[in-house]
């Protein structure tokens, strides 16, 4: 008799994939420009046509008949919408483990109430620094004191706090003062992520890149006070796979236990799945979730292992990572079925290492950052800023 | 998109000793995957058909002992099943799933 451990659940084969993790990607608007940011840098195509409330919970309904559990409400600033009470509250029926992820901009007594009310299980709150300074500065907002005041609500509301910070250069060596705020905040779960490079932060990544020796620094310092909290406040570390020998299983494997409902209905095995070449990705107004999860070309492109090539064909650990990242793989190689180049057995780690070099050039760090605002957004897709983002192959 | 390590501190259940869930832990019934889950933030564990049976009878009430006998009782062609049940608490206090009660 034993629990089938399965942090976050991989399924055991191709033929027994469910999407336990559904993520709502309820609106890329967002009051925060925050430089690393992981959505689209051509996010501003998708704000105009977001799914109305009775797609999304029309969506909820059908993902969950798929046997999905955990849910993330997500954006951009989820809160930019007036109906995210009804989706919490029809999520909260259909049995759903929810869960809000916000900058805390717009929560206000009323809503978190609501929230409440409707069952919503947690609320991830993004908290950037220490210091006014940097969490101004890197989120390119006046946000610092709201973030506490939101904070404190959570906690009165008695929610389980998790904050989540994610982890450059400005704020890397305040890990030990971030973790001493979220203690005293009463933080359950800090999740640390160093920041991984797709959208806003690879156009950033020069400016954003630690050092290997910080985050090992780092990292020591997180074991430390995890010895002195103990199981009182659980640290999540999220490891930086550059600076790793081996890549990421992305996502638990494609279409293993992910599905993401983007603002415009698009529905992706990934965050950052549509900037792969010659993919059609379904959408919830056209396609129901059952045929997307398992039938339709763009869940089934890259599961299990018959569409890798070598070094990953033959490599004997290609099951336990399942070749990394396909859209890291393609921004930085140009081909997405090539070998994520972080495994130092593919023939493109060159290119991690001309990054955490090219990270270290004062030159190079003093670029300034190109924030993710709908204006910059605007610019990448009309061609504009192309320096930015030639070297990668996605970018619009 | 991530990749997540976390570390747990030890312990061992005796007899008398009550637990519950752990705050903010949601243990349900999943008719899509036939088992029972445990949910909390940013996690899920499936439980097998003897961990989920372990866990529905920690309820903040019944001591280790009670769970041990109650178990026993509902399976009776089970051998070994009080160390069985032993180590699945252990388990579960270990990842911080259950909390003590007394």
């Amino acid at each position: 008799m034993s629990a089938q451990v399965q942090n976050n659940g991989v399924a055991a084969s191709k033929t027994n994939t469910q999407p336990l993790w559904l993520l709502a990607e309820v609106t890329y608007r967002c009051p925060l420009h925050c430089a690393f940011c992981y959505n689209p840098t051509d996010y501003d195509k998708h704000t105009k046509n977001e799914l109305s409330t009775e797609q999304w919970i029309q969506a909820l309904r059908d993902a969950r008949k798929l046997g999905a559990l955990q849910l993330g409400i997500s954006g951009g600033e989820p809160l930019l919408r007036d109906d995210i009470e009804e989706i919490v509250a029809e999520a909260g029926r259909l049995g759903y483990y929810t869960n809000l992820i916000t900058s805390g901009v717009g929560l206000t007594e009323k809503r978190i109430s609501a929230f409440k009310e409707g069952g919503l299980d947690h609320i991830q709150l993004s908290m950037h620094d220490i210091t006014e300074e940097i969490n101004n500065f890197i989120t390119n907002t006046r946000t610092f004191e709201l973030k506490k005041k939101v904070a404190a609500m959570i906690k009165d509301h008695g929610y389980p706090m998790v904050l989540n910070v994610v982890i450059h250069r400005y704020n890397i060596k305040h890990i030990k003062e971030i973790l001493e705020m979220a203690e005293a905040l009463g933080a359950d779960f800090v999740e640390l992520a160093n920041t991984q490079y797709y959208g806003w932060s690879l156009v950033n990544r020069s400016q954003l890149m630690p050092t290997k020796e910080q985050i090992d620094e780092a990292e020591a310092v997180t074991n430390e006070f995890r010895k002195k909290v103990g199981n009182k406040m659980k640290i999540y570390f999220v490891v930086p796979d550059y600076f790793s020998e081996r890549p990421k299983k992305c996502m638990n494997g494609w279409g293993e236990v992910f599905m993401i409902v983007t603002a415009n209905g698009d529905v992706l095995p990934c965050h950052s799945a549509r900037v792969l070449p010659d993919m059609t990705f379904p959408n919830v107004k056209a396609n129901g979730l059952k045929w997307v999860w398992e039938e339709s070309p763009a869940f089934n492109k890259y599961r299990g292992d018959d569409w890798m090539k070598e070094p990953c064909r033959s490599c004997d650990e290609k099951e336990k990572d399942l070749g990394g990242c396909r859209c890291q793989a393609f921004l930085l190689s140009g081909d997405a079925e090539a070998a994520d180049p972080v495994c130092t057995k593919s023939p493109h780690r060159h290119l991690i290492d001309e990054a955490i070099a090219n990270a270290q050039k004062p030159h190079l760090q003093a670029q300034p950052i190109f924030f993710r605002n709908d204006k910059n957004s605007r610019k990448l897709i009309e061609g504009e800023n192309r320096e930015l983002v030639e070297e990668f192959h996605a970018l619009p | 998109m991530s990749t997540i390590s976390d570390s747990q501190d030890k312990t061992t259940v005796a007899t008398g000793d009550i637990y519950a869930l752990a705050r903010h832990y949601r243990f349900q019934w999943e008719d899509a995957q036939q088992c029972y889950v445990l949910l909390f933030p940013e996690g899920m564990i499936k439980l097998n058909g003897g961990a989920g049976e372990v866990i529905k009878r920690v309820d903040g009430q019944r001591t280790v002992g009670e769970i041990v006998s109650d178990t026993q009782q509902a399976f009776p062609d089970v051998a070994d099943l009080e160390s069985d049940i032993i180590a699945m608490l252990d388990l579960a206090i270990e990842k911080a799933w259950l909390e003590k009660r007394n």
